[in-house]
């Protein structure tokens, strides 16, 4: 199964990780994406450099960043591979013991055996 | 968290544990069986605390601890005439407690006893089923029942072959360890082997089977990939994860709504997963910066890379694939592999090129009895408009094949040149 994992940091945008959590975030990725346990994995840019893109009744409404709710914030993903939705989480924990304080959403994502023929 | 939440979150560390705590335990008492009951005490230890004092930060520190503590009991339970003996081993034993447990330092260690353990699992003693059922329960962390409901057989004979190996084990003394030299080769070569195997069972699901036979294609390339690691110098290693990636790429392509098998040049290749394809090139570079002759696997996997390259099968490069086929071939001295050259050759040469091949191979004893010959040949017979012969070799191909989706895809392909033949006849 595939798992899509979306960070949202506690912390408000803009606080620069330490040397320690680089080196134990770039060893734990390292480690994962060897075990084919991570598939795919980015840490995003400020929000500033993005924007949001919106469509009612199919007009557009495009808002540049940066946006203030840290809540709201994604500051990084990943597509991770595991046996059950149990062992993601398990994954996901280890990470944000690395990562710090926050919430990652985890969606298991379309494979085609899911989809109804 | 609910009761049944921590259950299923104990069942996750456990699995992505065990591996680790069997083989640091194994190392600790000598015995491999000794090993996995010491690593399920704690886990019932663990299934009794965890669920009120919560997960604990460093889970696979608290098992170990937990077995070790075990394992010292086992020790001064054990009703030994010879004290020395039980002396050496409890001082043994509480010397790996008190052990700072310096980050680096044990993850080498570990390393090192997984490395252990998946040699032992794989000792040439015990036979190739009970090394695939030892592999699959000490290093995949599988269940007795999803083994057996993986492989069709009954639960009761998956657990004989385990406890049986574990004595055969036991009895013969074998030790634990890594084995060096030109032993090391052979070995490896049996490592390697019985982790295609489990690939390839889990590759032949078919859609009535039970839901777990394909997952054992996952849990091959894990094995593979974490020996990637444990042994990483070894080219062939990395051949074969590479080849098992590309292989696993095509999975969804490779099999039709109603369950039929559909042939590589027939598959949807944007349906080809391009994640698993850069895993297999990147092991495939891992392998090529050890500079080392190519290996059987590795042949294999620069194969499947060169398929994987070609964004529609018109784009695919013959002329490599020959060249290719042409080193393994000669490397091997395989006749299936010459057959396969012959396939590459009228691919880029004409027909004619691969049946001069193919002519040659008729005489190789090898391949008495091989369908692929005859059908191979009826390919290129075809393609040459030499249809009444082609029918010939595709009715004797039908009949070499007790597959039964086989033999009707031949016998089909018979009577197509039959019809031909009439219709070229009739002019």
């Amino acid at each position: 199964m595939r798992f899509l994992c979306l960070y949202k940091p506690s912390h408000a945008e803009g606080v620069p990780p330490t040397q320690e959590q680089m080196t134990a975030m770039g060893k734990l990725i390292a480690e994962d994406m060897k075990s084919g346990v991570l598939l795919a994995t980015e840490g995003c840019l400020p929000s500033a450099k993005g924007a949001r893109v919106r469509m009612t009744s199919g007009k557009f409404t495009v808002t540049d960043g940066p946006f203030a709710e840290a809540k709201e914030l994604v500051g990084g993903f990943a597509l991770i591979q595991a046996k059950s939705k149990a062992e993601a989480i398990e994954y996901v924990k280890r990470f944000l013991k690395v990562a710090g304080d926050g919430e990652t959403e985890v969606r298991q994502v379309y494979e085609a055996d899911d989809i109804p023929a | 968290m609910t009761a049944t939440d921590t259950h299923r979150a104990i069942d996750a560390v456990w699995r992505i544990e065990s591996p680790r705590l069997i083989a640091g335990l194994t190392r600790i008492t000598g015995d491999v069986g000794l090993a996995e009951d010491l690593a399920q005490d704690a886990l019932v230890a663990a299934l009794e605390q965890w669920p009120q004092s919560g997960i604990p930060d460093n889970p696979g520190a608290w098992l170990m601890t937990t077995g070790k503590r075990r394992a010292i009991d086992a020790f001064r339970r054990n009703q030994r005439v010879d004290r020395k003996h039980e002396e050496l081993g409890r001082e043994l034993v509480e010397r790996e407690l008190t052990v700072p447990d310096v980050a680096s330092a044990l993850d080498d260690t570990i390393g090192e006893d997984l490395l252990r353990l998946v040699f032992i699992a794989c000792h040439p003693v015990l036979s190739t089923d009970a090394q695939v059922a030892l592999t699959l329960r000490l290093l995949g962390g599988l269940t007795t029942d999803e083994i057996a409901r993986a492989y069709l057989v009954p639960e009761a004979t998956i657990a004989q072959r385990i406890v049986r190996a574990k004595r055969t084990l036991s009895e013969k003394h074998i030790p634990f360890e890594v084995p060096r030299g030109k032993e090391l080769e052979t070995r490896l070569a049996s490592v390697l082997a019985v982790i295609y195997l489990i690939f390839n069972e889990g590759y032949s699901a078919t859609a009535g089977d039970d839901w777990l036979r394909p997952t054992l294609c996952d849990e091959a390339l894990r094995l593979g990939r974490i020996l990637a690691e444990l042994a990483p110098k070894e080219p062939e290693v990395h051949g074969l994860v590479a080849l098992m990636e590309i292989q696993a790429s095509r999975a969804k392509a490779r099999v039709g709504p109603s369950g039929e098998p559909i042939l590589l040049f027939d598959q949807k290749r944007e349906l080809w997963d391009h994640l698993l394809i850069h895993r297999g090139f990147a092991a495939l570079d891992r392998a090529e910066k050890l500079d080392r002759a190519w290996g059987s696997y590795r042949f294999q996997a620069e194969i499947a890379a060169c398929h994987a390259r070609a964004r529609t099968p018109e784009e695919t490069d013959w002329t490599r694939m020959v060249e290719l086929y042409s080193q393994f071939s000669a490397a091997s001295g395989s006749p299936i592999v010459e057959l396969n050259r012959a396939v590459a050759v009228s691919m880029a040469s004409g027909p004619q090129a691969g049946l001069q091949i193919v002519d040659e191979l008729r005489s190789e004893p090898a391949l008495k009895g091989y369908h692929l010959l005859p059908s191979v040949r009826g390919d290129l017979l075809k393609k040459l408009g030499r249809f009444d012969e082609a029918r010939l070799e595709f009715e004797s191909a039908a009949s070499m094949t007790r597959n039964t989706r086989e033999r009707e895809l031949l016998l089909e392909r018979s009577r197509s040149c039959a019809a031909l033949a009439r219709g070229s006849s009739a002019e």
